[in-house]
């Protein structure tokens, strides 16, 4: 802190003494005057380093929930004898989807085009893309590289498609996951993530607030799960075998690693080390500590046992629900949020989701979907000031609500039509289902020729 | 040192016979038991982790609200091989150490055991104990 206190001193020293400069300046000639006057009045984008590193610390931040935390965490709840599958599935949709975002999906998100719902084909390749390519922030005059801007929102397509595999996880092809991820990530996640966060996007344009990806991610990848599970069916054995969780150590190692490189998704949002980035920050850890606690709370009171399960899809639900929220509520609107996804996710995954009958296997729509909605929504209520959020008294709830819900109306119709055509596209060539033998055997050794743990 | 002879033959000895205990008990009674047969002279015993059920009939696990049987319940199954003389003795104190007073405490078996010899030295029946 000292140090800290030390150098803005320096800094305001410095300040001060080249902006006496131009006074000596003006005593020696005219002409030197007006030189360093138009240099002034000229804005020069500032690339600051500060801003550089977060940025670049962000991108691996995303690359670490992904693998190994989404993988660990999804695969600890599978069965032992497809723990592999979940982790191919998961490291290999990350890695294609970083081969796409780089030869075409980059472009198609934020290829600079005016249309509303893609970004077009300028970028393909990233054709025009230099060192020296700058990408704006959301402070004028401050910029990021391209590149980093690039690198930064290929993590997240590469993590969007490989949530949307714990839905149909235990019975899928390996090749027709891969082959799905391509076609949904082109025609869902691409457009999608153009009409929320680039400048001319329809969703962006009409003041949807989702600071972090709350559609874009986490409705648009729950849905697509939703659809998935509906398309391919149960698995072998739902509801007769046991298909308890193999490893709640494992779980429990991939949520957190999930809290952690969540910072990056939430935090790096902000896309600049600042005050903004700091309320995204307490928000991501507030919201997501209550969410834990109110799982625990309703399993403590509902069947007198908290569960580790619980307290880590609490987790998940906290995170997923602050993610349109966080810089724009405040951190006690974050506690509510909290509370409130915990209990609405709880009721889902535990009733509803038995109710209707569906193998959504690992709660991928539960979780993420109905969490993402849930965040999406209340992010217009606890952004107004009354409830702690950064918006002013010009702050219209009651629009800025029905805005939020048109972005998930839109974002649900989207990738729900999209993602069943994908579905059905992969069926008809490659097939999407394992057979029934071959599921009972497992899919780390049908599929991978592996085996996860050797007694 | 008993003759090669008598391994075929099968002689009946006074008091050379032997008896099989076989334990199925709670896991976590497995140290318990052991300290209080070591204490009343049991020399050696085998133990494996096997599943199960008999009238506790397994419990349920609850995985976000989907409720799974688990059928088989985990146990310890202890396998004592001892002298006749000793064998109410080890009865009596594995269900002494072994009890919980719950359901699921387990089963005891006696068994006659034909034959018994000391891989090293050759020795039969309760001598190779």
């Amino acid at each position: 802190m000292k140090l800290q206190t030390k150098l803005a001193g320096l800094g305001a020293l410095s300040a001060s003494l080249f902006a006496s400069m131009p006074v000596w300046a003006q005593e020696a000639t005219a002409e030197a005057t007006e030189v360093v006057a138009d240099a002034a009045a000229e804005v020069v984008p500032v690339m600051d380093k500060g801003d550089v590193s977060w940025m670049m610390i962000s991108s691996v931040l995303v690359l670490f929930m992904t693998v190994p935390g989404l993988a660990l965490f999804y695969g600890g709840l599978v069965r032992s004898k497809n723990m592999l599958s979940i982790l191919m599935q998961t490291t290999v949709i990350a890695c294609v989807m970083m081969i796409v975002w780089v030869v075409y999906g980059y472009s198609f998100s934020f290829g600079g085009s005016t249309s509303p719902w893609w970004g077009g084909t300028a970028k393909l390749f990233l054709s025009g893309v230099t060192v020296d390519s700058m990408s704006a922030t959301f402070s004028a005059g401050y910029v990021i590289p391209e590149y980093l801007f690039i690198v930064f929102q290929m993590t997240f397509a590469a993590i969007t498609p490989a949530l949307i595999i714990g839905a149909f996880a235990e019975r899928v092809k390996f090749k027709a996951v891969l082959a799905f991820s391509v076609l949904w990530g082109t025609f869902s996640y691409f457009p999608i993530a153009h009409m929320v966060w680039d400048a001319n996007g329809y969703l962006f344009m009409a003041g949807a607030i989702d600071f972090a990806g709350g559609t874009v991610v986490h409705i648009n990848a729950g849905i697509a799960a939703l659809v998935g599970c509906l398309v391919i069916g149960k698995r072998v054995g739902f509801g007769k075998d046991n298909m308890a969780p193999h490893s709640m150590v494992m779980t429990m190692i991939g949520a957190s690693m999930l809290w952690v490189g969540w910072f990056g998704f939430n935090v790096g949002s902000n896309l600049e080390a600042n005050g903004g980035a700091t309320l995204a920050m307490i928000n991501t850890f507030i919201a997501t500590a209550a969410a834990t606690l109110t799982w625990c709370a309703i399993e403590g009171l509902a069947r007198g046992k908290a569960s580790m399960l619980g307290a880590a899809s609490g987790m998940v639900a906290g995170l997923v629900a602050v993610t349109p929220a966080c810089g724009t509520i405040g951190p006690m609107g974050a506690i509510l949020l909290g509370v409130i996804v915990s209990v609405v996710c709880y009721f889902f995954v535990t009733s509803v989701k038995h109710k209707m009958g569906y193998d959504d296997s690992l709660d991928v729509f539960g979780i993420h979907g109905i969490g993402g909605i849930i965040g999406a929504v209340l992010t217009g209520v606890f952004s107004a000031a009354a409830f702690g959020g950064v918006k002013g008294d010009d702050y219209a709830m009651m629009s800025q609500l029905w805005v939020q819900i048109e972005g998930v109306v839109i974002t649900i119709v989207w990738s729900g039509v999209v993602s069943y055509i994908a579905y059905k596209l992969v069926d008809m060539t490659i097939g999407l289902r394992v057979d029934s033998d071959t599921e009972r055997q497992g899919l780390d050794l049908t599929s991978h020729g592996e085996q996860a743990y050797h007694s | 040192m008993t003759s090669e002879g008598s391994v075929l033959g099968m002689p009946e000895k006074e008091g050379k016979h032997v008896k099989l205990i076989i334990a199925a008990i709670k896991p976590f009674k497995l140290e318990e038991v052991r300290e209080a047969l070591t204490a009343i002279g049991v020399r050696g015993m085998m133990v494996t982790e096997i599943k199960g059920f008999g009238s506790q009939s397994g419990h349920t696990e609850i995985y976000r609200g989907a409720e799974y049987a688990v059928n088989f319940v985990p146990k310890v199954r202890l396998e004592i091989v001892v002298a006749d003389a000793l064998s109410d003795q080890v009865v009596k104190t594995i269900r002494d150490t072994a009890k919980t007073d719950k359901i699921g405490d387990g089963k005891i078996f006696v068994l006659d055991v034909e034959h018994a010899v000391r891989v090293r030295t050759g020795e039969t029946d309760d001598d190779a104990l």
